[in-house]
């Protein structure tokens, strides 16, 4: 196990590496300068500001030290349109609210996806199956930029039950409504696979077995047929995963968290590099890292893989 | 399905009198028994024809502004057949019905362009992989693996701001990463061509590999292209749409499904409910009838997969 963990991470990291020193030369290649103004700053000024922010040294210098700076610190350089504060700042500011719903988000979609596929799949053509499939198929065409303009219209508008926006230091209603926007299609996308592996479970030879020496149903499923029915759903976490990360810039601009993704949204629109660059080895990172648990807890449910 | 075409197939005078049904006469047979399928694509016929159209049918272009309803939108702005605003206008006075059909235009644009990427790169690159096998194999797949385990959503965002954010960046963006999956499938498939008696054959006689890849892997990879491409249409346009949400797809006066659907959000509080509805019930029937054709499709041409 040691051994493969160990291999997983030879390729981990040098994709992340790879990943920080691709997004650097995309910054690097882009036109004009972040310091542009329409009015024109003297070039005495513009010196001083280049030299502050380290861009009077060569390419390979400078993508050195960004690189080491990430390495050895954590640290992604200062913002170059927010002036005073770093990137790090910006971070720590926005990623324990993306961070906080996003989990959040994460566990409803596993556990009512799991929940919902297997019920279905164990009252296969019943009502509650029927009712599994329609919420299903219909949560496909409902990404998160579609559920949330539509939940804020019920039930902030309509009902007035939840607010539309705002973090207010993460209090429960305001986390509610970014949570359901943000998992409905992924907790969607897990019951259909649950209900699909679950049905193909139920119907292998060593769960009529189990059922045949005379264990109740309940025990049936609980210690036979949910492990394995659970591999697709562990290979089908690391997509979700990505998905998610990505999806909470939709909520943090539409609701207006103060998350991570607003501020990416906007340095997008200024063009702050530095801030765009951070975020995205962020969660390159966090993907990269969130991919390998996925891998080794897949090793680890199927006795199949060897390793 | 299934229990209907066997059914079928029993009555079927074409089998009683011995004469055999090409593969493609089946698929469309089993397609046509889906009612949904049919009904979808019926809808996206409709909705193509609206994208193509609509146009003529106002005299409104997307960019004109109705200075007759400025200051006055959430009461007269609505839909209205005596202005001829169909759909209402927006915030800014212009022709809702005029800029759904533009956006409609682009969303549709970017699903298919995606598509045929997919299909053209993906199948060529899955079907030299899984054929040519070894390290080959190898290399290519462990290359598409690491581009897939980016987020590629932030690293397009990037680009699109650094290369300024046009139409064309966006097709470009999609395009990179579009082909990825159907790679995967494209070489599963191959694997198990690469095995058939007439693969060995071919090679029997001396048939080098490029042609053999031409004229033997990739036809026959055709029908789970199909498939696949047709489910790719609606995430391709999801893509899409989740970057114009976000302001950073396509550029006024220009307009997306997503770009439409943000607007009509931002609005939500001014009592313009038209601009959210029309372009949400365009993206929602049109993306469940691209489910449902993929589906029938599936059915229809990979009868195995169930």
């Amino acid at each position: 196990m040691t051994s493969f963990i160990l291999r997983r991470l030879a390729v981990a990291i040098p994709t992340l590496l790879a990943l920080i020193v691709f997004s650097f030369l995309l910054m690097e290649f882009s036109p004009g300068s972040p310091f542009a103004t329409e009015r024109g700053i003297p070039p005495a000024v513009m010196a001083n500001l280049e030299a502050k922010y380290g861009l009077d040294r060569s390419l390979i210098e400078r993508m050195g030290i960004y690189v080491w700076n990430i390495v050895s610190g954590f640290d992604f350089g200062p913002s170059f349109s927010f002036s005073n504060r770093s990137v790090n700042d910006i971070i720590a500011q926005g990623f324990p609210v993306t961070l906080t719903y996003g989990f959040w988000s994460f566990v409803v979609a596993v556990l009512v996806g799991v929940t919902l596929g297997a019920f279905a799949a164990i009252r296969h053509n019943s009502v509650l199956d029927y009712a599994a499939v329609g919420v299903t198929v219909g949560a496909q065409v409902l990404p998160n930029f579609v559920m949330a303009p539509i939940l804020v219209l019920v039930f902030t508008l309509w009902l007035g039950w939840l607010p539309g926006g705002g973090w207010q230091g993460g209090q429960i209603e305001y986390i509610i409504l970014p949570v359901i926007a943000l998992s409905t299609s992924y907790m969607a996308s897990i019951a259909r696979i649950t209900r699909s592996s679950m049905l193909e479970t139920l119907n292998a030879g060593f769960v009529r077995t189990a059922r045949a020496k005379g264990l109740p149903m309940r025990r049936v499923i609980l210690r036979h047929a949910l492990k394995p029915a659970m591999l697709p759903v562990v290979s089908y976490l690391g997509p979700a995963f990505v998905g998610m990360i990505t999806g909470s810039v939709v909520i943090d601009v539409f609701f207006s968290t103060g998350g991570i993704g607003q501020f990416f949204v906007n340095s997008a629109l200024s063009r702050d590099y530095s801030v765009i660059l951070g975020i995205t080895i962020l969660f390159g990172a966090l993907t990269i890292f969130f991919n390998l648990l996925v891998d080794v807890a897949y090793a680890w449910i199927d006795p199949k893989i060897r390793y | 399905m299934s229990d209907v075409t066997t059914a079928e197939a029993h009555l079927d005078p074409d089998l009683l009198h011995g004469k055999g049904r090409s593969l493609w006469a089946d698929a469309r047979r089993r397609f046509l028994g889906n009612k949904a399928a049919v009904a979808s694509l019926l809808i996206l016929a409709l909705v193509a024809l609206f994208a193509l159209f609509g146009q003529f049918l106002t005299p409104w272009s997307n960019a004109e502004i109705d200075w007759n309803l400025l200051g006055a939108i959430p009461q007269e702005g609505g839909p209205d057949l005596e202005t001829r605003h169909y759909f209402g206008v927006d915030e800014t006075g212009r022709d809702l019905y005029a800029r759904v059909v533009q956006g409609t235009r682009i969303s549709l644009a970017v699903g298919i362009v995606g598509a045929l990427i997919s299909v053209v790169v993906g199948t060529a690159y899955g079907a030299v992989a899984g054929y040519v096998g070894g390290k080959t194999d190898n290399a290519m797949m462990r290359f598409v693996d690491l581009m897939m385990s980016i987020p590629y959503m932030f690293v397009l965002i990037l680009l699109l701001v650094i290369f300024s954010r046009s139409i064309i960046m966006l097709f470009v963006g999609i395009g990179l990463i579009s082909w990825l999956d159907m790679a995967r499938i494209a070489r599963g498939q191959t694997l198990s061509i690469r095995n058939t008696e007439y693969v060995e054959a071919a090679r029997a006689i001396g048939v080098s590999t490029p042609m053999i890849i031409r004229r033997h892997i990739v036809p026959n990879l055709i029908g789970v292209v199909i498939v696949y491409a047709t489910l790719l249409v609606p995430q391709m346009i999801i893509f899409e749409s989740f970057i114009s949400f976000l302001g950073l797809g396509v550029q006024e006066p220009a307009t997306s499904w997503g770009a439409l659907i943000n607007q009509g959000a931002a609005n939500l509080r001014n009592g313009t409910p038209w601009m959210l509805g029309f372009p949400l019930a365009f993206f929602v029937v049109s993306l469940f009838a691209l489910f449902f054709l993929g589906d029938g499709l599936r059915d229809a041409l990979d009868p195995k997969d169930r």
